[in-house]
């Protein structure tokens, strides 16, 4: 049996995968377990556009990193990352297309009593919301960025993020 | 002198739903739903394997994942003629179940309640009173006045520190606003405590779907879940009774909280019995099959036109002629290219034609089904009519219950003919979850008796034929009739189409100029105030509306500018009012 980590933390991957780029965030989570091997204290967590299914994933966690598809008016492809105070004004401004159930989500877990002690957002901007399975080339160019960008917020939180030798079989 | 509002809330995802009301004298007079957004999901589906087809549409929509997954392998084996074990099928309906109940306690309490029920008010609430009122009307273990006291001290907490959160934009002493003090705080304390119980369903649906939101388990012939009693893997006798352990928590909350709240709410507001009608022609399938291919199912399903019970039309089996023979969809006021009439869905045609929004021609990317011809609302209400008509036993002591109880409260009995409503549509979810909620226990015995006389299969290998085959697979969902029509052709999807619940309510006018649902339910609504149509965001949310699959550009900024933005599915239920 595992021990009780003392930290969660949960990678949330957010978006469509249905509609090209605005499933980045899902892209990037699928990547981030494909290359490394996370502890236990560690989840990773394709959320898709769901909201109220995630509360229990989401309650009480350490520190809740997100991994999405922002429109911030910068150039397609571009990371931008957002931390803390910045993440509710995130929220506000509707730059995502599906983050209302995601901060129903949040400011559900506020009333509960049960927020996650800290938000990170990690974002590409999206050339497209065709209708698609494949990322744009642009963004494909992006996500490894962004899969980069994940591990390193992880390390910074004190995560053995440890590269697998040979890629885990995925279909 | 008419006036015109604008109504587009932001659903919930990425669908957008715009209502519009021509109001005169209070009223509504003439109603328009659009849907704001295409989305050609069935596009992506051409030339693939239809084994995969389950898993890419379970994806287009975040609120009802499972729905999609099963409507799509019941498709494909529909077209097989094939049958699955009878475990698979139990291990399905225990999810479909759970997720039924799961989206029923969370559009009452957190998606629609604060229609009705004015928090602020809570506050001035007298705990002793409001616990009396609870414990004389139900047994529910949380409604004690030390729970309720602890209740109203969190939200003056919230209030006190300008942290409402969730509840910061509701419709707060809006005149449409009738519940005494302490019913708001009954139902306020029952809308945190849903929070905590709903999860409960989530936690079956990811035991038994291997992982949630997006289940994994599913498989046209069966399901992937391997069954050995006794192994640690897989699912075997601790992991099934944790399952039975959430359903009892389950029965408990939605017997004795859900239930009973719904009946008192709908008692205080027994004028909205007459309000928000609109079609009375309905429609829903059976579920829950017990034998292989589906030619059993436990809970009736069928047409009921008119609402007249005696007129009920069964629906008896998977890919029934009654069914598969009736739905057609329009696309005359739909922005797609047209002019053949109303297509069957095996020959339906997506192709867009955007214009603008066109009150007499084209002004949404929801198409206009019908049965017979004729438009039917689909949902809750719908399910529980049929199985009224089918003399289903449960059915009839919960409506029973429900009409008994709104009766004492509001002093004069309420017949049956009040569910034609938009109280009526609460009265019916609530209704249709306890009946569900029993069925998971049922199901669950059922899968455990099955295992124990030593049959442990969960899935028959497909076998795809050289040419063409079609098939249908329907499924009551939370919201409704969901089918999902495929044409195969050398196992290559060929065509693909989603008929979605929320294709039937949200439907615009079809071929014979006549509105759909919630364009019907609204006329006569009344409006008090047309800078805060709380009454419109009523009926149109007592629908359960979810626009993400049922429509049909992709960007549409700049294309129709909102006027009153509404949280139409989001739980916080957002309005904040731009009216310029």
């Amino acid at each position: 049996m595992p021990s009780i980590p003392l930290t969660r933390i949960v990678v949330l991957g957010v978006g469509n995968i249905l509609l090209s780029d605005e499933g980045v965030g899902v892209r990037a989570i699928e990547a981030l377990g494909r290359q490394y091997a996370l502890p236990p204290e560690v989840t990773l967590l394709d959320g898709g556009t769901s909201a109220m299914e995630m509360l229990d994933d989401l309650a009480h966690a350490d520190l809740l990193i997100i991994a999405d598809c922002v429109r911030a008016g910068l150039p397609p492809g571009s990371l931008i990352r957002l931390a803390d105070d910045a993440v509710p004004a995130l929220m506000k401004l509707k730059m995502s297309p599906h983050q209302i159930g995601l901060s129903e989500v949040l400011a559900t877990l506020v009333l509960a009593g049960e927020s996650p002690k800290r938000i990170v957002v990690h974002g590409v901007e999206p050339a497209s919301l065709a209708t698609a399975m494949r990322l744009t080339p642009t963004v494909e160019q992006s996500l490894p960025k962004l899969v980069e960008a994940l591990a390193q917020e992880l390390r910074a939180a004190g995560v053995a993020v440890t590269p697998r030798t040979q890629p885990e079989l995925t279909v | 002198m008419s006036k015109r509002i604008t109504i587009d809330p932001i659903t919930r995802i990425e669908g957008h739903l715009r209502i519009d009301c021509e109001i005169d004298g209070g009223k509504v007079k003439k109603a328009w739903a659009s849907g704001q957004m295409w989305r050609g999901v069935e596009q992506i589906l051409l030339g693939r394997d239809p084994r995969d087809a389950w898993a890419i549409t379970q994806r287009i929509c975040g609120v009802c994942t499972t729905v999609h997954a099963i409507a799509s392998v019941r498709a494909v084996e529909n077209a097989l003629d094939m049958e699955i074990p009878v475990n698979a099928q139990y291990i399905r309906n225990l999810i479909i179940l759970a997720h039924a109940v799961h989206d029923h306690i969370v559009h009452f309490y957190h998606l629609s309640a604060l229609d009705w029920v004015d928090v602020t008010s809570a506050l001035k609430a007298d705990p002793a009173k409001a616990a009396q009122l609870a414990e004389g009307l139900s047994s529910w273990k949380l409604n004690g006045r030390h729970e309720l006291a602890q209740v109203k001290d969190r939200l003056a907490g919230f209030v006190g520190t300008g942290q409402l959160g969730v509840f910061a934009n509701g419709y707060w002493g809006h005149p449409a606003m009738k519940l005494p003090p302490e019913v708001n705080l009954i139902a306020t304390a029952h809308y945190l405590q849903a929070l905590d119980i709903q999860r409960k369903a989530n936690k079956i649906v990811a035991i038994l779907g291997s992982k949630t939101p997006h289940i994994q388990n599913v498989a046209v012939g069966g399901v992937a879940n391997s069954i050995n009693p006794d192994s640690q893997s897989v699912l075997n006798v601790e992991r099934l009774l944790a399952v039975k352990g959430w359903i009892d928590e389950l029965a408990d909350f939605v017997h004795n909280a859900y239930l009973v709240d719904v009946a008192i709410i709908g008692g205080f507001y027994a004028n909205w019995t007459s309000y928000g009608a609109g079609i009375t022609d309905y429609l829903s399938v059976p579920d829950l099959p017990l034998d292989g291919k589906g030619t059993q199912l436990a809970l009736p399903g069928g047409y009921v036109p008119g609402g007249d019970l005696a007129r009920y039309h069964a629906i008896t089996r998977f890919g029934d002629e009654y069914f598969v023979k009736g739905v057609a969809e329009s696309v005359k006021h739909a922005w797609y290219k047209g002019g053949k009439g109303a297509l069957h869905p095996y020959e339906g045609e997506t192709v867009p034609e955007y214009t603008d929004f066109q009150d007499n021609g084209k002004y949404s990317w929801v198409k206009s089904p019908t049965f017979y011809g004729k438009p039917a609302q689909v949902g809750p209400l719908a399910r529980v009519l049929a199985m009224a008509a089918a003399k289903h036993g449960p059915t009839l002591k919960y409506l029973n219950f429900v009409l008994d109880t709104a009766g004492k409260i509001a002093g004069s009995q309420v017949p049956l003919s009040a569910v034609h409503s938009t109280i009526g549509r609460h009265a019916a979810r609530a209704v249709s979850c306890n009946v569900q909620v029993d069925m998971l226990g049922e199901m669950w015995q059922r899968l455990v008796d099955n295992i124990g006389k030593g049959d442990v299969d969960t899935y028959n290998k497909p076998v795809f034929p050289k040419g063409e085959i079609s098939g249908v697979g329907f499924h009551e969902a939370p919201r409704g009739v969901l089918s999902h029509w495929v044409v195969i052709d050398d196992g290559k999807i060929k065509n693909y189409q989603a008929v979605v619940p929320t294709t039937w309510n949200a439907a615009p006018r079809n071929e014979g100029d006549v509105p759909g649902p919630y364009e019907a339910a609204l006329v006569n609504n009344p409006v008090a105030d047309p800078e805060r149509p709380l009454e419109v965001l009523r009926t149109v949310h007592s629908f359960d509306p979810c626009l993400a699959c049922a429509v049909h550009v992709l960007d549409v900024d700049g294309s129709q500018k909102s006027k009153v933005h509404a949280g139409c599915y989001s739980p916080s239920y957002s309005n904040s009012c731009d009216l310029g």
